[in-house]
């Protein structure tokens, strides 16, 4: 770059130097800008070309797609046996619920997908009426799947598989975060009572692990409930997980509201906010801003957690596939099995971190650099 | 020409606040000690002292963002006390200006100045806008009433700020230190800004070190230390004829330099 001469007060902005911009560059800077990095670049290329190729080939190459068991995979070839998968995957995604009612389901996931979008999506049109329509959508799906009212009624001991975990995990999820801001906003009230039973309830339910509480919830209760009452087993499972992931939620969302400088909660008051006013316009947005990263971190755990659930007997897909491993005609697919419903955990809970980046990116209300 | 101006106040205004043997502490400590103000309607008064000397605290227990143990506060006739809903109608009326602007980084500077009109007052919201883009305009920054505040320099922020309590319609403007986070050439735009609200005749109390804008404003001067109001007097009094030991030195070491 030429030193030309400005007079003082005239200079314009100019380009940067252009050996900071471009893809060699880039190779330069990040991969190969000291002996010892082009080293470890070296070395990471060749065990990628000897790691790649062959899981490659067992994934898709070498694996067979149809078949109806264990011994026309091994004639088809070498690789994963990809049609105990399909042979099972009604299974996987509905479990034992009646088939002629599989549509219900089907129905009521199409159904989560408008909510989630109408929920996460602020530019959809008219989402006035859609986020109305999202806060019927629990009792229209509880509907769907539980039945009655005009439907066939389907016993929760028959949800199993994919459909348990969403219902689990959207369930614990969508009630959480909620109940999570109270018990925050309650840790910090100013009347003792509610202080004290937020703080006991927030650190009962950390200092307990979440399978002694599935364990309570599916069998100490009924010691504990009037006999005869007959209290879903589901149900108590979908409070335990909820409450669980809300003690978790509350401390998560804590953090965030500690981070709020005083002056904000001055200028409310100030202007003649009122308390509930105040947290909601004011406070809340930016706490839960802040904690994003965290919540949605609680999100991701409490959702894998619902594998936990396999303890007391519910049919995850963990649970599924441990079930059809037993397959005398399948025997041996293990990986297959969990390599199945670790894509499925995996792409659920990438979409959340993926979904947490953009809100954090569209809330950003500063200079972007 | 001063004394006069001052008397005729006495006469004519009724007070708007009364502060009556006022005490607070922090703990064990003795802030504010006995505390006796009267502010007539439409007075402007500057209040000034050391740090620490208790004079954001005094202004602050004006709209109970502090609580006093004793003796009264009066404000547009009705006593502070922990009735909440004396205290909302008093923040109703009372606009303040903090040092740090305290605008809600997460809202427009007209999301910002509509929040309290439409959440408080229960304004409709094409009003509420309207009423916060003729303030923004006073405050001569409505070009940037869809920015948020971190986009703005400081001045700009506390110009918002300015107009964000002026929406609410106040009788009475508090400022806590408005001036101190600001960077030279920004302090005269705020200034500006309030010299003009003062002309317009709204009631006012100021914490500043900026002893120009007392000179030009005020109607009377207060100078604090330890808690207690030392000196009260009208600025020329003030400047020219400090009565107490302590405002001879204050004055003279911010004066001279």
């Amino acid at each position: 770059m030429s030193n030309k001469l400005y007079v003082p007060g005239t200079h314009p902005d100019l380009p940067p130097p252009s050996n900071t911009v471009g893809v060699i560059n880039w190779l330069k800077t990040n991969l190969f800008s000291s002996p010892t990095n082009t080293f470890v670049t070296l070395v990471c290329l060749l065990f990628l070309t000897q790691l790649l190729p062959p899981m490659f080939n067992w994934l898709f190459i070498d694996a067979a797609y149809g078949g109806n068991s264990r011994q026309e995979c091994v004639a088809q070839g070498s690789g994963a046996c990809w049609a105990f998968i399909s042979e099972r995957l009604n299974l996987f995604v509905y479990g034992f619920y009646p088939i002629e009612e599989r549509w219900r389901i089907n129905l009521a996931f199409c159904l989560l997908l408008v909510t989630l979008a109408a929920v996460l999506w602020d530019r959809i049109p008219a989402r006035k009426y859609f986020l109305a329509y999202a806060c019927i959508f629990p009792f229209i799906a509880t509907w769907l799947l539980i039945g009655g009212l005009g439907l066939t009624e389907v016993p929760t001991s028959d949800f199993g598989g994919l459909m348990l975990t969403l219902v689990i995990g959207v369930t614990g999820i969508s009630f959480s975060l909620p109940l999570g801001v109270l018990l925050a906003l309650g840790r910090q009230s100013e009347l003792p009572i509610i202080r004290v039973f937020c703080i006991s309830f927030i650190e009962f339910m950390r200092g307990v692990p979440l399978i002694t509480l599935l364990f309570v919830a599916s069998n100490m209760l009924s010691y504990f409930l009037p006999p005869g009452t007959n209290f879903d087993l589901l149900l108590r499972v979908l409070i335990m997980v909820t409450l669980f992931a809300s003690a978790y939620m509350a401390e998560v969302i804590r953090g965030g509201l500690q981070a709020i400088p005083k002056g904000q909660i001055e200028a409310a008051d100030s202007l003649g906010l009122k308390y509930w006013s105040t947290m909601r316009l004011i406070i809340l947005p930016q706490a839960l801003k802040i904690s994003i990263p965290g919540i949605v971190n609680t999100f991701i755990g409490l959702y894998k957690d619902t594998t936990l659930v396999i303890i007391i007997g519910l049919m995850d897909p963990l649970g599924i596939g441990r079930a059809s491993l037993a397959d005398p005609a399948w025997l041996g697919l293990s990986i297959e099995v969990y390599i199945f419903v670790a894509i499925f955990f995996f792409l659920c809970c990438f979409s959340m971190s993926r979904y947490s980046l953009y809100l954090e990116d569209k809330l950003v209300t500063e200079h972007k650099h | 020409m001063t004394i006069t101006k001052a008397t005729k106040l006495e006469q004519d205004r009724q007070p708007c606040i009364i502060i009556k043997n006022m005490h607070k502490w922090y703990g064990d400590f003795h802030v504010l000690k006995n505390i006796n103000l009267d502010v007539s309607k439409g007075e402007k008064i500057v209040i000034c002292g050391p740090s620490g000397s208790g004079k954001s605290t005094m202004i602050r227990c004006i709209n109970r963002l502090e609580e006093h143990q004793e003796g009264q506060i009066i404000v547009d006739h009705v006593e502070l006390t922990n009735d909440l809903k004396n205290i909302e109608s008093v923040r109703r009326e009372v606009g303040m200006v903090f040092q740090h602007f305290n605008l809600f980084p997460h809202l427009t500077v007209l999301e910002n100045c509509t929040l309290a009109p439409i959440w408080v007052r229960r304004i409709p919201k094409a009003e509420a806008e309207a009423t916060a883009m003729q303030f923004l305009q006073r405050v001569k920054i409505p070009e940037q009433a869809n920015k948020y505040p971190g986009q703005l320099s400081g001045g700009q922020q506390q110009r918002v700020a300015i107009a964000r309590s002026l929406c609410m319609r106040p009788n009475i403007m508090l400022f806590d230190e408005p001036t101190s986070a600001l960077d030279p050439e920004m302090i005269k735009e705020v200034l500006d800004t309030m010299v003009e609200l003062a002309n317009e005749g709204i009631t006012m109390l100021c914490v500043t070190h900026e002893m120009g804008f007392a000179k030009q404003v005020a109607d009377r001067v207060i100078f604090m230390d330890g808690g207690e109001i030392i000196e009260s007097n009208t600025p020329q009094e003030f400047f020219d004829n400090p009565q107490h030991e302590r405002t001879k030195l204050f004055l003279s070491q911010i004066l001279d330099h």
